[in-house]
């Protein structure tokens, strides 16, 4: 027997062609998911890592708690804290906010925003830190107002230094939102459990999503590569 | 206290799981993580492939998946196995083993990437007058590559840590009764879930901030011959 009848006798590929329409609602759905976060949390990121930055310790300090907390915590325990959390403090039937949090999906998308919120003002924080002084004196001396320097030095200097860290938050963030298929959610990882409750066929429907996620992540660092290369190149050596 | 209804002990039987599944694993990230490292840096091809292939493939999959993956197809492999040397009744997984075996995995690959950095600064110098002197493999490694690649090894080290202590929340899904579990099933009869999830996350804060002052400790501890401190 060679080894492609092996294969063809131990795995069941029929199952993942059988469902290929319904992993690709899930890859939808996970990219979705992820996409919409990041770009709420980065909007997030940025003024909460100016106050973060503040000299004034009761403005500071509410942001360092914040941070600490979403990252101190797994996100599987922050995302139940919102989905099944927040029926303690408001009837879930009774008004549109509870309608709101009764939703498994809009629950997700609260609990993946602050989270990713929380690292990425730690890692726009960490780069505007770096920001050298002689730019910042340098805008100074142009008569830039405070606003002029951060929007044209500050801010763009630190997001290109941001962008390594920020790639691997994205990964991060992806493969964090597996845990939406847990509340219900009809995700990669979702669909992925469905197939192997419905088939009890453990490989077939888990390897199969971990290619998915393979690829994306594939495609998200490819991604940042490119950004890296066309925002970087002056940090590149002349060749 | 926060309102606990007598589920104080649950909790903190629950929190010495996950403090045992998070230690158990990290054992074994640091040991596949330091033979991976060796691997990557060998000058045998196919091990470096296998080094590679581990480390690119574990950290392109969520680690969720992997345990699903691990616990569900583990389960299956082992009752097809038994029922093959003619084993009858159904095997069931341990959750501990299964969940303690796939972070160890997963955090292997971070793990040998953090290694693989830390035994590159070593100066190479060293171990080569470790082999003049006549010492084995073993020795060299103990007494000259690992006190000094430690040091470069701990942030990252530490990072991974972090990230693995968060991770172990994932073993709730596959039914280990960590503190997570315990909590879903002390808000189920008490229908407060905000109290014990928020409970859950404070006992998290707790590991966390420990590990931070841990890890500062330890970096000094291994800084000691470079820094300028009396």
């Amino acid at each position: 027997m060679d080894f492609k009848e092996v294969i063809l006798q131990y795995v069941d590929y029929k199952v993942i062609l059988d469902n290929l329409p319904m992993y690709f609602d899930g890859l939808v759905m996970t990219v979705q998911l992820v996409f919409i976060s990041l770009v709420i949390g980065l909007c997030m990121a940025v003024p909460l890592a100016v106050l973060r930055l503040s000299k004034n310790r009761w403005v500071a300090w509410p942001v360092w708690l914040y941070t600490y907390f979403f990252r101190g915590t797994p996100l599987l325990v922050q995302l139940f804290l919102i989905y099944y959390g927040m029926g303690q403090f408001i009837d879930l039937n009774a008004s549109s906010i509870g309608a709101f949090f009764k939703d498994a999906y809009y629950c997700a998308l609260v609990a993946f925003t602050l989270n990713t919120a929380a690292y990425t003002t730690e890692i726009i924080r960490g780069a505007m830190k770096e920001t050298p002084r002689g730019e910042i004196e340098a805008a100074k001396a142009y008569g830039m107002s405070y606003f002029q320097t951060f929007y044209r030095i500050i801010l763009p200097s630190a997001f290109r230094r941001a962008l390594p860290a920020y790639c691997n938050e994205v990964v991060f963030m992806l493969h964090g939102s597996a845990i939406a298929g847990v509340v219900t959610i009809m995700d990669i990882t979702g669909v992925a459990r469905v197939v192997y409750s419905r088939f009890y066929t453990p490989f077939e429907a888990f390897i199969f999503a971990g290619l998915l996620y393979m690829m994306l992540t594939f495609l998200i660092v490819w991604a940042f590569k490119q950004l890296e290369h066309r925002w970087l190149a002056h940090l590149r050596p002349r060749s | 206290m926060l309102g606990l209804h007598g589920y104080e002990a649950s909790l903190v039987s629950g929190a010495w799981v996950t403090l045992q599944v998070a230690l158990s694993s990290l054992f074994i990230s640091v040991v596949l993580g330091i033979l991976t490292a060796l691997a990557k840096l060998s000058k045998a091809t196919p091990l470096r492939v296998i080094g590679t292939l581990y480390t690119t493939v574990i950290r392109g999959i969520p680690d969720l998946v992997l345990m699903l993956l691990i616990f569900y197809g583990g389960q299956m492999l082992v009752n097809v196995i038994a029922e093959s040397v003619g084993y009858e009744e159904y095997i069931d997984v341990n959750p501990f083993i299964a969940g303690v075996l796939t972070i160890g995995f997963i955090f292997g690959a971070y793990m040998a990437e953090t290694f693989r950095g830390a035994i590159m600064a070593v100066d190479q110098g060293q171990l080569e007058a470790g082999k003049a002197y006549g010492m084995t493999p073993w020795l060299i490694f103990r007494r000259i590559l690992f006190p000094q690649m430690m040091r470069h090894a701990l942030p990252g080290f530490g990072n991974n840590w972090l990230v693995l202590l968060k991770t172990t929340a994932l073993v709730a899904i596959i039914g280990l009764e960590d503190m997570v579990r315990k909590a879903q099933l002390a808000s189920g009869s008490t229908q407060e879930p905000f109290t014990f999830y928020f409970a859950v996350c404070l006992i998290f804060l707790l590991y966390t901030t420990v590990s931070i002052l841990l890890l500062n400790w330890a970096e000094r501890h291994f800084s000691a011959s470079v820094s300028r401190e009396a």
